[in-house]
């Protein structure tokens, strides 16, 4: 199913979210997770489930003031 | 300095945001001899670089003040703070709800609302407020309990632009923790902030910014320290005419 991961469209077979972040290349990296602008924590990823469509943030450590 | 039950030796929170290289922002963290970092959340990148930065930050050792900058709502900011607390593992959130582009102002009605929502989440919030009185009494209301008011626009380097409404704010909240957060330019404007009784300053751009940020880091903390024992010795008050301060008895008179 296509879903949009950092504003970007992706293709992605797996239907849970932890699935989802190792197939799109994110399972050593240090990030926090948002589904259709909310906080999923990472002891919950692998309980929700995608649906076509939903927008997922991926963030991680950057720069800030 | 005591927030949130830290004790915290060093008055001076650097931003590590704008350097030109990870080494010089390392080598400006270390002169500072700050304890205290302000970060950010971006999207990561196929590369992985938020985590090779990551991983640069806990070599610094320093405690980690992730920030909500760019945040426009409450919502934006609520979870990105939840994001934060997960990403660095503090409930340490330096809260900004930006009201308008141009200034980057707070907007002080959001920021009151994300405070009371992040305090009852048992977030420690920092906020980014102005130098408004009331605003600072909400925000104490809400659960916080140290406040940060901008000395003038985040990145203008104009020093305080209002020095009296922060003298105001000191003297309005005797106990509370105050950091004066954005709009230091130059060292001396960090030391009038900590001479006027504020408890720390923050600050980025005038480190990062600087022809020698590492110099400029060193400086900044040479003036936080000079500002704040200054203040501690308790300042002469200003007088509008000249006083000598040679002594006038025992003048000779040779006309």
């Amino acid at each position: 199913m296509k879903i949009i991961v950092n504003a970007k469209p992706h293709e992605v077979s797996a239907s849970d979210l932890q699935s989802a972040l190792q197939e799109l290349g994110f399972a050593g990296s240090a990030v926090a997770t948002a589904l259709n602008g909310t906080f999923v924590a990472r002891s919950q990823r692998a309980e929700v489930q995608l649906a076509a469509g939903d927008c997922l943030e991926v963030l991680a450590p950057m720069q800030g003031g | 300095m005591r927030v949130y039950g830290t004790e915290i030796a060093s008055r001076l929170l650097l931003g590590t945001a704008q350097y030109p290289s990870p080494a010089v922002l390392a080598e400006a963290v270390k002169s500072s001899g700050t304890e205290i970092i302000t970060v950010s959340l971006r999207r990561e990148t196929a590369d992985g670089s938020g985590t090779a930065f990551w991983q640069e930050l806990q070599k610094t050792g320093c405690r980690i003040l992730p920030n909500t900058a760019g945040c426009h709502s409450v919502q934006e900011a609520v979870t990105t703070a939840r994001m934060a607390r997960e990403l660095f593992g503090t409930p340490w959130i330096k809260l900004e709800v930006i009201g308008h582009s141009d200034t980057l102002q707070p907007d002080v009605f959001g920021l009151v609302e994300a405070a009371r929502v992040l305090s009852g989440e048992g977030f420690q919030v920092f906020p980014y407020t102005t130098d408004d009185l009331v605003v600072g009494e909400k925000l104490l209301e809400a659960g916080c309990e140290v406040l940060m008011p901008w000395g003038a626009p985040i990145g203008s380097g104009q020093g305080l632009r209002n020095p009296d409404a922060l003298r105001a704010m000191r003297a309005h909240f005797p106990g509370v923790p105050m950091i004066v957060d954005a709009g230091i330019g130059r060292p001396s404007d960090a030391a009038q902030a900590m001479e006027l009784g504020m408890d720390a300053v923050l600050l980025n751009t005038a480190v990062a910014k600087a022809g020698d940020p590492a110099g400029m880091a060193r400086a900044m903390a040479l003036a936080v320290e000079a500002g704040r024992a200054g203040f501690a010795a308790d300042p002469m008050e200003r007088r509008d005419m000249a006083v000598p301060s040679t002594p006038v008895l025992g003048m000779a008179e040779f006309a």
